[in-house]
């Protein structure tokens, strides 16, 4: 085991090193995926979702953040997830932990719809 | 159909005011004023209404799409022009008979719209009926909090029907249960309570059929209309007066289908735009000194004999 103080140095050097870096030239290891999840928002504007399709990697977070002056909701049909009524500003967040074709609507205008695919 | 001046209404043969209509398509006005004579529902401008000596026996009023608790740019106060609405209704020169509210009666389904919605309403002292909006269902029990309050003498969630002065109405509920990528929608057990309703009613009682969303099809691409609102209508073909009053579009449009008439009111809280004039059928911010004139209620009054049933509409400011 190497002394405290090299390790504490080795540390600070990589901090050093990641934050000078291009995000292109970072590796992100699997096992680092599901602590730090993908975070993808969906607004919520002139009653449309944009973009109202979105393919997205498994584990993602999905947060629809509500734009308009009016509220909306976002409604799985399949009953897989079902938001509160969000109020303009009001955002409201799932994770997809499947690969799988979701579709979703606003169940208080339900000609706004979207569709969120889940693929590795 | 709008009577515009001493003359009246004017009808082309398919029974439709085309000035009228037009008239009807602009954006002025607080209030519908309806009157129905010998069965079919006509409009007339508030200032008309207000001048006009008016034998006018019986007659309710619309009044739509409060949106209590609605405070954003397009009217920072929407408790404050349902206010002056109600006012309004106070200076009608023949006191109407009920009041019907065709939804968004709140803006988030809070108790505290609520309550203010009531207390505001109530100023007016005559009878209210009630169909909700889909602003008016998303409480935590998804319009458990509407039918609590509002949904006493109802069926299902909140349609009804009652008999008054020789018309039927009926009070139909077309914001639950909506489908992904469709419209309003009544319901198979709804629309099976409507058939069933109408069946014991006489071709000659005029009808008076009230929703929150149009029951046709107004703009599909904002979502304005109801899927099932055809099989609907289908029950109300063989009668000789039918009128079918909206809310939800926040402005006055209407149309004439043989019997059948049909009209939407304005807001009593913000104007939305007309169908495809804007990016979405959201909140319309006008210049300041226009709101109150797109804001409005409207009367219908009631007169048997040969005319059709008379709308007023009235903006707050006009």
């Amino acid at each position: 085991m190497p002394p405290i103080q090299s390790d504490s140095a080795l540390t600070r050097r990589a901090a050093l090193l990641a934050a000078l870096m291009p995000p292109l030239f970072i590796h992100i290891p699997a096992a680092a995926e599901d602590a730090a999840p993908n975070v993808t928002v969906i607004r919520i504007e002139n009653f449309s979702f944009t973009p109202a399709g979105l393919t997205v990697p498994p584990g993602t977070t999905v947060t629809w953040q509500n734009n308009d002056d009016i509220p909306h909701t976002v409604v799985s049909p399949q009953k897989v997830f079902r938001s509160k009524p969000l109020d303009t500003g009001d955002r409201f967040s799932f994770t997809f932990a499947e690969p799988g074709v979701y579709s979703y609507f606003c169940g208080l205008h339900p000609h706004m719809v979207g569709t969120v695919t889940v693929a590795r | 159909m709008t009577i515009d001046g001493d003359d009246g209404p004017r009808f082309d043969p398919d029974g439709i005011d085309r000035r009228g209509f037009l008239e009807c398509m602009t954006w002025a006005g607080t209030g519908l004023l309806w009157s129905v004579a010998a069965g079919l529902p006509a409009a007339i401008g508030m200032r008309q209404a207000l001048a006009a000596p008016a034998a006018t026996p019986f007659t309710f009023l619309q009044i739509s799409d409060s949106h209590v608790g609605f405070d954003k740019p397009a009217n920072p106060d929407a408790r404050a022009t349902l206010r002056e609405a109600i006012a309004k209704i106070k200076t009608l020169p023949s006191k109407p008979a009920f009041m019907i509210h065709t939804g968004d009666i709140s803006h988030l389904s809070k108790d505290k719209e609520f309550d203010d919605a009531d207390q505001i309403i109530g100023e007016a002292g005559i009878p209210v009926f009630y169909v909700p909006g889909e602003h008016d269902l998303i409480d935590e029990g998804t319009g458990a909090a509407y039918l609590a309050r509002y949904g006493k003498n109802a069926k299902g969630a909140g349609w009804f029907s009652f008999d008054q002065n020789g018309i039927h109405y009926v009070g139909l509920v077309n914001v639950v249960n909506l489908k992904a990528g469709g419209l309003g929608n009544l319901g198979d057990e709804q629309l099976a309570w409507l058939k069933d309703d109408l069946a014991g009613q006489s071709a000659s009682t005029p009808i008076v059929v009230f929703a929150h969303i149009p029951l046709w099809t107004v703009y599909p691409d904002w979502g304005w209309g109801t899927s099932d609102g055809a099989e609907a209508l289908s029950y109300l073909r063989r009668f000789g007066s039918v009128t079918v009053l909206n809310g939800h579009i926040h402005q006055v449009m209407q149309k004439v289908e043989g019997a059948i008439a049909f009209h939407t009111a304005r807001s009593t809280a913000f104007p939305q735009p007309a169908p495809g004039t804007a990016p979405s059928p959201g909140p319309q911010k006008v210049p300041a000194g226009e709101l109150r004139k797109l804001l409005g209620i409207a009367t219908v009054d009631f007169v048997r004999g040969s005319e059709p049933l008379a709308i007023i509409d009235r903006p707050l400011d006009g």
